[in-house]
């Protein structure tokens, strides 16, 4: 490929890294909240964002079957499936919290680590056995809500769906800054997560504000995943569990607990992923390919925490004897 | 000291009983699934010496659809054959297992099914990686395989007897889509392959004959068989010009590649093989986007032959859909097996063969016609009869047109 | 009373003794053995033998030479015999074996170190692979001729076995480095990362050298000859055996040295333990390298039987099935592990597959393949998961902490002799 070519297409995969970023970034919230919260990885977090997407692709197929989606603004559709779909993942998260997660509250993190990878795959079967039947195999093709594009200078073009992703993600986690900010439930979340015997004693119910924080969580799990539904317009009951493990290295990557970590992480990784996706194998001469771009990614996380171990944005926590 | 805890005991009581009626079970739970019409015949009167027909397909995962297919093939030709194997006094059946796509259930699923001295023919594989590794222990039992879609060439080059396929070779359906797309005049090209087996062998034979034809291959790149985002790929795919893209791997993960290369506005051709061959390609890419669309395929047009269409009716009959690429080309090979063990049988004085001499037979087949195969083996157990053909999705719907015949 | 107390007591009175320890054993083994040589296909029948050895386990009254005498009888003797007409059995009892020193290597690492890995799997590709490179023509690809022909012949399996052994726990130190330097939660993820980076490569160096010829696999892998016999699947099968007795000794007497204590210390109080002069970094490297060498011998032995490897093998959710065996059956506990693996390898490699093929006889029920049970793997599993880690989660044989023995620790220090 002449060099010509490869850095023309450079604005182009900037912007589908910045898409798949901010995917990942949102995502990467629901853990951050959670642990930050509990000190818990709730791995089950990936499988919520795939409920979102069932969830959302099924209120938008039933639309389109009822000719609504057809007829209305195609944004009204959307937020009718994120709105749904949403609740749908909050409820379900503040369930698994409930249900799981509360009886064993206090035991080592070993144990809660593989609870979640267990509820992970619970979740992943139950979703595949109830597609399986309802459609006869568990990969579903999606309404495609937006399918116009726009050129931007030179080659790039930017499809109308990475805008909707990109403004939507946005909104979410501007939100969310706000929310934890400025929001009297936020600090009180603020103040679990960082003292939760003193914060008990400021009278704030903490199984309530840990319901809290599962159900915001999830539900912009959930929301992120009708957006990603909408991005691949494919989906199968397994996009939970490689997206969740991206979603956590970003987490982790930005520092977790963190919530502004929690966003640069995805987005930096988005970033990655895309240019070791365009870069390289022609930096290579072919030598090797767009097939590392895994490794290219876990590789950099790797080399991060040796150097930060808390992550980018991480604060050291002092270990108190 | 140490106490014992509730599951010892638990399993002493357990035991205790189980032996009680420990002789009525093992029996039962060794039989495999009986089709409806086997299991009516066995429970009237005595029973019969039983002969079985195996499958190992991908029953689950993510190109589930194609193994579901070609084990439907074989289950169509022993229910037809039922009533004819009991008129010789036998006992037909059908034993499927789910090999997961995964070489490790491979194997032990191939251990059980050489292990069950019914079993005659092994039919059905659909991944080459896996039938690879039960082929050793299917050998070393003298069990005849026949397959119907596994088309990596290595499989025939281990000098195997108990091997024999149907269907063609990769290593003529890539140099053929190789011709096909020069012939159309076109020289730019990118290729991207799934890094499993059957993509990357598709496409290393593709690579080889689209240099030798000198065409110009503006990138080779290779993607995980799970990867779903190929959006940078496609960037790339477009910026470099390239007129004809040859995708080497199967329908999931290919219909998602089109789609968005679609997306991102690309109009050129699109070529792979017979791993895209199925309806669920055309709903992942969405119908409107397959228009530029083509295959190098083994498989012949069903549906526009008079006997094709006669037995497309019967599968639709017994199992409420369309059939896939490779159902009949399962149902054909099935076909041969029942022969070959019916003339063994009488070459065996009307007792039960044994696999040798099923295989031996087998391995004679010449100038059989199936509905729509010619099948004659060779040596390797490959079909010389085989053709490949080019077909193409610009119709929009499923099954594909057939364009032309590469001889 | 309630019911505990009860099974207490009906439990001394029918294993109390040493005369109904002993009887119950026999019956059980006759009976079971009978049962699994007229079966064709048995599970039940099949997984009570294996069990056997727990009631061996419980049965205190009898002297411990006895009782590994007649396990010992059982795994070397009654179980070849009876599975002899039927190598289905066996090639399920030996991958239950492999299973079982895998699950006793990550023992190490997560029950005894406390450190959660996800990427074990790794260790036992990189042993698989180290050996099937060689094994087959592959190596050809990239060493001249000249230098050595291959495929190696079977004598050099013996050598490979401590070949692969050291380069796993190699690989142990080197991908143990970087990862213990992070935050301890952090260690998972970073493990999971090092098992797809493993996995990822072998799938895909086969470009620009063909090293493992990626996603194709090495088919046709030398077998391990032995004064001139080449290995049949019996002979695998006591390989295994004496592997896994090796393996089980050598654990266990690294639980009760120093380092086996350090590990412990450094589970349960990682601050307090490098207070009181344990040198962390280099101790939870030993854990790393020690468990993978375990996994690297057991690749090797994996490859030589399964005739061809491939990556597919070597999935995240290997590791995680290994991780499921080592938490069910007792984390840091190893006749806890043993069970957990046996009953982990059969759950994924027999059980399913069998309920499922019984319930397809059933004609009466018909079950859409979407249902079909051998799929419900993933589901299982994690029930298990919750479930164990809910009420049991010190799994199911616990740990025991070995009791202080203040006396004997006295006398050591006085005589400066160490400990027993």
């Amino acid at each position: 490929m002449s060099g010509l070519s490869e850095l023309s297409i450079l604005p182009q995969v900037l912007i589908d890294g910045l898409t798949l970023g901010f995917i990942y970034a949102v995502v990467a919230v629901g853990y951050t909240m959670v642990y930050g919260i509990l000190k818990l990885v709730n791995f089950a977090h990936g499988e919520i964002f795939m409920i979102g997407a069932f969830a959302g692709t099924e209120v938008l197929l039933a639309l389109q079957r009822f000719g609504i989606v057809d007829g209305v603004n195609p944004y009204v559709s959307l937020l009718i499936a994120i709105l749904i779909a949403s609740l749908l993942s909050g409820f379900i998260g503040v369930g698994i919290e409930y249900a799981a997660y509360r009886p064993i509250r206090g035991v080592p993190t070993l144990i809660l680590f593989i609870t979640a990878i267990g509820l992970s795959f619970i979740l992943q079967d139950l979703v595949r056995m109830v597609v399986g039947l309802a459609k006869g195999t568990y990969l579903v093709n999606g309404v495609e809500l937006f399918s116009g594009s726009f050129a931007i200078g030179g080659s790039a073009v930017i499809t109308e769906k990475a805008i909707v992703i990109i403004a939507a993600t946005l909104i979410i986690m501007i939100g969310m800054e706000l929310f934890v900010k400025k929001s009297k439930w936020g600090i009180a979340i603020r103040a679990v997560s960082q003292d939760p015997s003193t914060a008990s004693l400021m009278r704030i119910n903490i199984n309530k504000v840990i319901a809290l924080t599962f159900f915001v969580g999830s539900a912009i799990g959930g929301a992120t995943g009708v957006l990603y539904a909408q991005y691949y317009s494919t989906i199968t009951p397994y996009i939970g569990f490689l997206l969740g493990m991206k979603a956590l290295t970003a987490a982790i990557l930005g520092g977790i607990g963190n919530i502004r970590g929690a966003m640069l992480g995805g987005v930096l990784l988005g970033l990655l992923e895309s240019l070791g996706t365009a870069y390289i194998g022609p930096l290579t001469g072919g030598a090797i390919g767009a097939e590392y771009k895994d490794v290219f990614a876990f590789s950099v996380l790797i080399l991060v925490l040796l150097f930060k171990p808390a992550g980018l944005l991480g604060k050291a926590v002092k270990e108190k004897v | 000291m140490k106490k014992m805890n509730s599951l010892a005991i638990l399993t002493l009581g357990f035991s205790v009983m189980l032996t009680a009626c420990g002789g009525s079970n093992g029996n039962s739970a060794s039989s495999g699934t009986a089709s409806p019409a086997a299991a009516s015949s066995s429970s009237s009167g005595e029973a019969l010496p039983v002969i079985k027909l195996a499958t190992q397909t991908a029953l689950s995962g993510a190109n589930a659809e194609m193994g579901i297919d070609v084990k439907n093939g074989v289950e169509l030709a022993v229910e037809e054959n039922v009533e004819r194997f009991k008129s010789l006094g036998f006992d037909l059946q059908l034993l499927s297992l789910d090999d997961k796509s995964d070489a490790m259930t491979g194997t032990t699923n191939a251990k059980s099914l050489v292990n069950d001295k019914d079993v005659l023919v092994e039919l059905g594989n659909i991944y080459s990686s896996v039938l690879f590794a039960a082929m050793p222990i299917y050998e070393e039992a003298n069990l005849p395989v026949i397959s119907a879609a596994t088309t990596n060439p290595g499989l025939s080059r281990e000098g195997w007897k108990t091997f024999h396929r149907v269907s063609g070779t990769d290593d003529t359906q890539g140099p053929d889509a190789a011709q096909f797309i020069f012939d159309e005049g076109i020289k730019d090209i990118f290729i991207v392959a799934s890094s499993d087996d059957y993509g990357r062998g598709l496409a290393d034979e593709f690579r080889k004959k689209a240099d030798e034809l000198g065409m110009d291959v503006l990138g080779n790149e290779q993607v995980d068989p799970q990867e779903t985002d190929f959006n940078t790929i496609s960037t790339r795919i477009v910026a470099s010009g390239a007129k004809a893209v040859f995708f080497g791997g199967f329908y999931a993960q290919g219909g998602q590649f089109l789609k968005q290369l679609s997306d991102k506005k690309y109009s050129g051709m699109f070529v792979s093989g017979d791993g895209i061959n199925d309806n669920g390609f055309l709903e992942t890419a969405r119908a409107e986007n397959v228009g530029n669309v083509y295959f190098a395929s083994v498989v012949g047009d069903l549906l526009n032959d008079p006997e094709g269409q006669v037995w497309a009716a019967k599968y639709r009959a017994a199992f409420g859909k369309d059939p896939g690429a490779f159902g009949v080309y399962a149902y054909d090979s099935a076909l041969i097996a029942l022969s070959s063990i019916e003339k063994a049988i009488s070459d065996n004085g009307g007792g039960k063969p044994t696999r040798e001499q099923v295989n031996d037979i087998i391995s004679l087949t010449s100038g059989f016609e199936g509905i729509l195969s010619k099948v004659t083996f060779d040596e390797k157990g490959d079909n010389v009869d085989a053709t490949n053909f080019i077909k193409t999705f610009k119709s929009g719907t499923y099954p594909a047109e057939q364009i032309k015949a590469m001889e | 009373m309630n019911i505990q107390t009860k099974l207490t007591g009906l439990r001394s009175k029918c294993f109390g003794s040493r005369i109904a320890q002993s009887t119950v054993i026999g019956v059980y083994l006759l009976s079971s053995s009978l049962w699994l040589h007229t079966a064709e296909r048995s599970v039940l029948a099949f997984l009570m033998v294996l069990f056997s050895f727990l009631l061996l386990y419980y049965a205190d009254k009898l002297p411990v030479p006895v009782r590994i005498a007649v396990g010992g009888g059982v795994f070397c003797l009654l179980i070849p015999l009876v599975t002899d007409a039927n190598p289905y059995y066996l090639e399920v009892v030996s991958n239950v074996g492999i299973f079982i020193a895998l699950a006793l290597g990550l023992n190490i690492v997560v029950g005894f170190a406390g450190l959660l890995d996800l990427g074990f799997v790794a260790f036992f590709a990189i042993g698989a692979y180290t050996y099937a490179i060689f094994a087959t023509k592959q190596a050809n690809q990239f060493i001249p001729p000249a230098f050595m022909q291959f495929p190696l012949s079977g004598e050099w399996f013996w050598l490979f076995l401590v070949i692969g052994l050291f380069v796993a726990a190699l690989f142990g130190v080197i991908l143990g480095f970087p990862a213990l330097k992070v935050k301890g939660d952090y260690l998972a993820i970073v493990t999971l990362g090092f098992g797809e980076i493993v996995r990822i490569v072998f799938n895909n160096l086969d470009r620009p050298v063909n090293i493992t010829n990626g996603s194709r696999g090495l088919p046709n892998i030398a077998q391990p000859e032995l004064f001139g016999i080449a290995f049949k699947p019996i002979h695998y099968y006591y390989l295994i055996l004496i592997v896994v007795a090796i393996t089980i000794i050598v654990i266990r007497r690294m639980e009760n040295s120093r380092l086996g204590r350090s590990w412990v210390a450094i589970r349960e109080d990682e601050l307090a333990a490098q207070a009181s002069g344990i040198r962390l970094l280099r101790t939870k490297l030993f854990a790393f390298a020690i468990g993978a060498s375990f996994a690297g011998v057991m690749g090797v032995i994996f490859a030589a039987k399964q005739t061809f490897i491939d990556p597919s093998s070597f999935v995240l959710m290997q590791s995680i099935s290994i991780v499921v065996m080592v938490v069910l059956g007792g984390s840091g506990s190893i006749p806890g592990v043993i069970v957990g693996a046996a009953i982990v390898t059969v759950l994924n490699v027999q059980v399913l597959q069998e309920f499922a093929t019984w319930l397809k006889g059933l004609s009466f029920i018909s079950i859409p393949p979407e249902l079909d049970p051998s799929q419900y793997q993933r589901l299982i599993l994690g029930i298990i998961l919750v479930l164990f880690a809910i009420f049991r989660p010190k799994g199911i044989i616990p740990a025991r902490r070995p009791s202080i023995d203040m006396e004997a620790i006295r006398r050591s220090d006085k005589e400066g002799k160490p400990l027993e």
